[in-house]
């Protein structure tokens, strides 16, 4: 945008600029509702966070001493606001297993998620706009029933079920796909000493490298769980995009188009659809939020070092920091993601403005 | 015989109720008869019905204990006589635990479908009928607890809580209110300012007497369709757990519990991890179909969706 468009609408500027505004303040409001909800239940926790760092043994001296260190003897009112204002300045505890800070350990598998969540996204979106279109322009027809019943297995299928029967089929009666894991095991050793990982993405982190012999090796291991993964997104968008596009469908200016004699592949796939995209906008960001909370089984099913592997293998030793870390991180994730989305909604259609 | 049964449908049919009774009756045996023309939504009812009589009849059914161990049917395969689904690691019969299993999934479904709505329903009917700062307040926690992911949320509560099957209901009907409070707070809004319950109030009826007696009702469809829509999800999740060994505790048959075990030998003895899978998946899905069937008959609004 011009200066001059700038001065032209000062108060379509200023309007939006309140807007995200209150956005923000309400996505700190949230935050702070987050960070309530895991204290509590961290407060509540029937392990005694200083015996489960010193163990059974601890003298009382010892004791007393941790507590002080923790400010566990201070107010439930003071601990908590130490707790935001640490989560706010990027401290989320010690990992009681590890030793480690937790936000340094969530940075190492974070990457993990991420890639695994976009990728089934774009399978989600490529495979499910296009089948939700084709359903709406036939209401009824065999490809409607195909997309409702294909879609409504999807939202009955056990993700972690799915991720089995992936790996006995396409893994070990078909050899297909590589096993568990983010590479096969000879190159894991080698990944570590000769990609550099700038984004902890291995296809990202391999092709910069210029390994295209790790990179094909990487795919061959993301493409099942991604594929899954996406299989339910698509699930979900192809329902929505059916139903927005139906709606379309039966606006005035598409009857227009029509009369006018336009083809009707370009009132479907270029009139109708641009304006579906605005609010499937929202949908996807919904999805890919949803992906990442798919992710916490399908990780463990593949041997995947992502996030949600990193929170249920805490869990299984009650190491409750890095459980709560994780928990606040993918909540903050997905806060940001629907905020996000929000204001995309509002940018795209005016009048939502 | 013939004569009574059409009586009974032009009774059903007729135009002109004449009493409270038969004119709800017909009410819903048009909606019955517009259910009955979707083909997929039937094939859910039949699924759900099944359910419920598997999990009736299971010690009838079920042609073996569930839980004693028999070491030497060791993960026989699927199609050994006597045991058509095969028989799992301690030499169980994977059918009659399956069986079994159904009373779990159903148990834990009718409690989280009898606490989760009715806390929503409180707490959105609260908030939309006084307004002001109370529906701010319940609002704000609403939207909070809708921010969280749910699975996850789930996990960090049953961490806390301890593993089992009250604490994985616990937990899950914890994160599956604020939707339903949702829906029942936009519903209040619509009939709060509405003639007949303005004759009510000035009648003298006080705020908890218009809320359950008068403004609950009216929420009570578009609940009941979101809960026949939220069941298949409940049993995922709580598969989901009892999968990661947090919910239902061996050697109880619990389905997600038996796909986790099974998942040790999953590339020599498949089907251990597969009848459960395909037992949840079957279950969800008639609750799903059934769910989108009496969505299009009771809201018409969204049919088509």
């Amino acid at each position: 945008m011009t200066d001059s468009t700038l001065d032209a609408e000062p108060s379509r500027l200023n309007r939006l600029a309140r807007q995200i505004a209150a956005m923000l303040f309400s996505l700190f409001i949230t935050f702070i509702g987050l960070l309530a909800v895991t204290f509590i239940i961290a407060r509540v926790v029937p392990i005694d966070p200083v015996t489960s760092i010193l163990g059974e043994r601890a003298t009382s001296a010892q004791i007393e001493a941790a507590r002080l260190k923790l400010g566990l003897d201070k107010p439930l009112i003071e601990q908590f606001g130490i707790y935001v204002n640490d989560a706010l300045h990027g401290d989320l505890g010690t990992s009681i297993r590890t030793k480690q800070p937790v936000v340094q350990e969530i940075k190492r598998y974070f990457p993990a998620t991420l890639e695994l969540a976009t990728l089934a996204t774009i399978i989600g979106v490529l495979i499910g706009i296009p089948a939700g279109v084709l359903a709406a322009t036939k209401p009824g027809s065999i490809m409607d029933q195909l997309v409702r019943l294909i879609g409504l297995m999807g939202y009955s299928m056990p993700v972690f079920w799915l991720g089995l029967m992936g790996l006995l089929l396409f893994y070990g009666k078909l050899g297909w796909v590589g096993g568990p894991g983010r590479l096969d095991a000879n190159y894991d050793m080698m990944a570590q000493f000769q990609v550099t990982a700038w984004t902890g993405m291995i296809l990202i982190d391999t092709a910069l490298a210029g390994r295209w012999d790790m990179f094909a090796n990487a795919i061959s291991h993301i493409i099942l769980p991604a594929s899954l993964l996406g299989y339910l997104s698509m699930a979900y968008i192809s329902r929505m995009t059916r139903s927005f596009m139906m709606n379309e469908l039966g606006q005035e200016y598409i009857t227009t188009a029509r009369v006018k004699g336009m083809p009707e592949g370009r009132v479907i796939w270029v009139h109708a659809l641009k304006n579906v995209m605005v609010p499937l906008i929202t949908v996807i960001a919904l999805s890919y939020a949803f992906l990442l909370e798919g992710a916490v089984l399908t990780e463990t099913i593949f041997a995947w070092p992502g996030l949600g592997r990193y929170i249920t293998d805490a869990l299984l030793v009650a190491d409750m920091p890095a459980v709560l870390g994780g928990t606040v991180v993918v909540g903050a994730v997905y806060i940001f993601i629907n905020m996000f989305s929000d204001l995309l909604y509002r940018l795209a259609d005016p009048r939502a403005r | 015989m013939t004569m009574a049964s059409s009586s009974w449908s032009t009774w059903l049919r007729e135009p002109n109720p004449a009493s409270r009774l038969q004119s709800r009756l017909v009410q819903a045996w048009l909606s019955w008869l517009r259910f009955r023309r979707n083909p997929l939504a039937m094939i859910g009812l039949a699924i759900s019905v099944a359910l419920v009589l598997m999990s009736i009849f299971a010690p009838l059914l079920a042609p073996y204990d569930p839980i004693a161990q028999a070491l030497g049917n060791r993960l026989l395969p699927p199609g050994t006589p006597g045991h058509w689904m095969g028989t799992d690691d301690f030499g169980r019969d994977i059918w009659s635990r399956i069986l079994f299993g159904s009373r779990i999934t159903l148990y834990i479904v009718l409690l989280v479908i009898l606490t989760a709505p009715v806390v929503g329903l409180i707490i959105g009917t609260v908030a939309g009928y006084f307004g002001g700062w109370i529906d701010q307040v319940l609002m704000r926690i609403t939207d909070i607890f809708l921010a969280f992911p749910k699975l996850i949320l789930a996990l960090a509560l049953v961490a806390v809580l301890g593993p089992g099957m009250v604490n994985a209901v616990l937990a899950i009907a914890l994160t599956s209110w604020p939707p339903y409070a949702r829906v029942a707070r936009a519903e209040t809004l619509t009939v709060r300012n509405s003639d007949y319950i303005a004759a009510v109030k000035l009648q003298g009826a006080g705020a908890m007497r218009v809320i359950l007696g008068h403004v609950m009702p009216m929420c009570l469809p578009s609940v009941i369709i979101r809960v026949t829509l939220d069941m298949a999800g409940v049993i995922l999740t709580a598969a989901g757990l009892g999968f990661l060994g947090l919910g239902v505790q061996p050697p109880m048959p619990e389905w997600g519990l038996m796909i986790s075990a099974g998942r040790k030998f999953l590339f020599e003895q498949w089907w251990v991890a597969t009848m459960p899978g395909l037992a949840i998946f079957i279950v969800s899905l008639g609750f799903n179909l059934l769910g989108d069937g009496l969505r299009d008959v009771l809201d018409p609004r969204s049919s088509g969706r």
